[in-house]
């Protein structure tokens, strides 16, 4: 069963019907102890048949499957088949998106970007789940899996073009930067609201399986948003209609500057809420590419096979801000993230690698370059097409287009009188 | 031709689209094996199968999250709304979603589904089931909102609803799926076989979106109306013997303005009914639109007649309802003004 602490500090016996408000552990000027937390691979969390009924993952959604040690051992029931070169692919990409991150991020501060989103600490949930499903898997993702795209090799001037909306931008600068769409690399158009999408990937897969297809919908949502009556649809509708479809939770322990346990994360784990609605429920060391892979693999074969829908949460930390409006050591002390017990995503992975004998520091050091160096360019190349410092590019008759499939007479009316021309000539 | 009241015309529209087009999916709350609370749906399941026609949960978000994601994956559901005063919980999947996945994603994804819901009163439904919410959808840009007011329409809309490529909101006014109501509760109701617009053909049409009706012709003033409202103006025009030029506008967005301001050039009056609550109702686009296309046209400042500005009461239901008598007293004021 799970430690409750890893969610928790265990509070003190209440006597009597208090009003509680959830309080994180730790606060600015605090420093942080997470030595209650143990992060010793437990191998007693079995990998079940995929087909098994859903209350037999009981234990997996209050436990959490790991399959890499801290040192970069891996081993156990989960331990996925996976070739060494798909794992040095899974690296790559991590790197890829955090040297992206960190570019975007500052040309952000240069004011080259309205705004930016970084996913350090959480690449290789968005990498290994990419990875370990079908391009043609329809991914419903949240602005903080930009690791998929990179991972399915969507090009990277692209995506930098849609972060600086500029003519580059296939959506025309109509979205804030990280809000990707590509139906062609199976990335469903992100929306802002939070949650909304938990349930449209559940109608995506309804349509899947109506179709005699056997591709999937992949979801996510943040520990704060399965808050949101959407995620309470999507389980529900995924449980009675039985959808091939992923539900992820991302609990990286922060919705901006509110900790998972303002959303109810204090009395159990967001992964055994999926339990409540008969769906099977597993919950991942999401800073384990390994783990996250395998059971993503297992959700996928249960889905593919006519099992339904997976609950899976994904426990990890956002090591940065929300976004660039924030400033987290206004909430949460600095040193956080680096005391965060199950450490660093890319790290681990790093070291698994050279444990097998399959990489080295000297490799890292190279590739870190060559991407470094990549990403520099590509940078320079996507700026090339304008930003909203030096001019986007954008046509702004086109912001009249795509309301509609076709143009309307009353925008046709309102484009020619906000002067940026006419249709009708 | 046949005689069908407007649930009898929805209805095979619905098989119709259902047996041309595989992609076409029906499900709501009661809608499959019992076939509606209003009998919309009634029959489809069994003809079609479980499959295309399905209860879901009560749960208006996840009805139109689903249909969301179907219509991006290539299907063309149709989802039932057991009753408007239900649609809160899906109108941020509606508006924020339905109605502008495909602008934010430049046409790469797109939502082509057809939300059918009763509105309206008349019932003795309460504040619950009596609402008539249209003007919160026509204010939200990438909708199209259409209402009818009879059953020949009804599937003519309805077709061309169900194969726009666009989300469509398609408002049912529930007083009138058995009948047309002149708004006189006392009086027998009548059924559609009493009008000619319950002659409903066989053959399969399409009425565009944005075309109005000009249901009678008239040079004293326009009346603009959707929905039940049509026929109570109607009935209030013809009592009163004013020679009023009525528009049954059917489709609110797009809103067929030409005609509008066709009838009110020519009239140089007009009074704006409907049902909803008036500040902010869609009386107030009207108004606005008027007064900016045809101002030097007008002899007298553009009226409305609307519900009140109060929740739909139960026990005061025609006291609230904007019947013949108020909409009487409005083109009066109208026509004795200057």
């Amino acid at each position: 069963m799970h430690d409750r602490r890893t969610i928790l500090p265990i509070d003190e016996k209440p006597s009597s019907p208090e009003l509680h408000i959830p309080e994180p552990l730790y606060r600015p000027g605090d420093k942080p102890d997470f030595s209650h937390i143990h992060v010793r691979r437990s191998d007693n969390l079995e990998r079940p048949d995929v087909l098994v009924d859903s209350y037999e993952t009981e234990r997996h959604a209050g436990g959490l499957i790991r399959v890499m040690n801290m040192d970069g051992d891996a081993s156990g029931p989960w331990m996925p088949d996976i070739s060494a070169d798909t794992l040095r692919q899974g690296l790559r990409s991590m790197l890829t998106v955090r040297l992206m991150d960190d570019r975007m991020f500052a040309m952000q501060r240069q004011g080259k970007l309205s705004f930016y989103l970084k996913s350090r600490g959480e690449e290789a949930i968005s990498v290994a789940q990419a990875l370990s499903v079908r391009k043609s898997d329809m991914v419903f993702p949240t602005y903080r899996q930009q690791g998929i795209l990179v991972a399915r090799n969507y090009p990277l001037k692209r995506m930098m073009c849609q972060c600086l909306s500029n003519a580059g931008d296939p959506a025309l600068g109509r979205q804030m930067p990280t809000m990707y769409s590509s139906k062609e690399y199976g990335f469903f158009s992100i929306s802002g609201n939070l949650g909304t999408q938990f349930i449209q990937a559940v109608g995506w897969a309804m349509a899947s399986a109506y179709k005699n297809r056997d591709d999937l919908a992949m979801a996510y949502i943040g520990d704060g948003s399965t808050a949101e009556g959407d995620f309470h649809y999507a389980l529900n509708f995924a449980s009675t209609y039985r959808a091939p479809v992923i539900l992820n939770i991302v609990n990286n322990q922060w919705a901006i500057s509110s900790f998972q346990g303002i959303a109810g994360g204090q009395s159990k784990t967001f992964a055994s809420r999926g339990l409540g609605y008969g769906l099977a429920s597993l919950r991942v060391d999401g800073n384990d590419f390994l783990a996250v892979y395998a059971v993503t693999r297992w959700a996928a074969e249960r889905a593919r096979r006519g099992g339904g829908a997976t609950v899976i949460e994904h426990y990890t930390y956002r090591a940065e801000g929300h976004s660039s409006s924030d400033d987290p050591s206004k909430y949460r002390p600095s040193e956080e993230a680096n005391a965060w017990p199950y450490g660093d995503p890319i790290d681990r992975l790093k070291q698994h690698l050279i444990k097998l004998g399959e990489w080295s520091d000297e490799q890292h050091a190279e590739l870190l370059e060559e991407l470094s160096e990549m990403v520099r360019e590509t940078y320079k190349e996507a700026e090339a097409l304008g930003s909203i410092a030096s001019g986007t590019g954008i046509d702004p008759k086109t912001m009249f287009e795509g309301v509609y499939e076709h143009m309307s007479p009353k925008l046709e009316e309102q484009a020619e009188l906000s002067g940026v021309g006419s249709w009708r000539e | 031709m046949a005689r069908m009241n407007m649930i009898e015309a929805i209805r095979s529209t619905l098989a119709y689209q259902m047996s041309k087009d595989d992609d076409v999916l029906v499900f709501g709350e009661d809608v499959g094996y019992f076939g509606g609370v209003f009998r919309c749906t009634d029959g489809l399941q069994e003809t079609f199968g479980l499959k295309r026609c399905f209860d879901t949960p009560i749960s208006e978000g996840g009805i139109v999250g689903v249909a969301i994601g179907m219509a991006a994956a290539g299907l063309r559901p149709v989802v039932e709304i057991q009753f408007s005063d239900y649609i809160y919980p899906a109108y941020d999947q509606i508006a924020s979603e339905a109605a502008r996945l495909r602008y934010r994603s430049n046409s790469d994804f797109c939502a082509p589904l057809t939300i059918r819901t009763p509105v309206g009163g008349g019932i003795y439904g309460g504040e619950t089931h009596s609402q008539s919410p249209e003007a919160l959808f026509a204010h939200i840009c990438g909708l199209k909102s259409v209402i009818p007011s009879n059953p020949y329409d009804a599937k003519g809309l309805l077709n061309t609803a169900i194969e726009t490529n666009d989300p469509v909101m398609f408002f049912e006014p529930k007083r009138l799926y058995n009948g047309p109501f002149d708004g006189d509760p006392d009086k027998p109701a009548l059924g559609w076989d009493s009008s000619e617009f319950g002659e409903v053909p066989d053959e399969e049409y399409r009425i565009p979106l944005g075309e109005a009706r000009v249901l009678r012709e008239g040079n004293a003033i326009t009346v603009l109306a959707y929905g039940t409202m049509v026929w109570v103006a109607e009935a209030a025009t013809r009592e009163q013997g004013i020679d009023a030029e009525i528009i049954d506008l059917r489709s609110l967005i797009p809103l067929d303005i030409e005609t509008i301001q066709q009838s009110v050039e020519k009239t140089g009056r007009c009074v704006i009914v409907h049902e909803a609550t008036r500040t902010c109702g869609f009386g107030a686009e009207l108004a606005a639109q008027v007064q900016e296309r045809c101002f030097y046209s007008l002899e007298a400042p553009v009226a409305r007649v609307c519900g009140w500005d109060t929740p739909y009461p139960h026990a005061l239901e025609w006291n609230y309802f904007p019947g013949q008598k108020r909409v009487a007293e409005g083109l009066a004021k109208v026509l004795e003004a200057a």
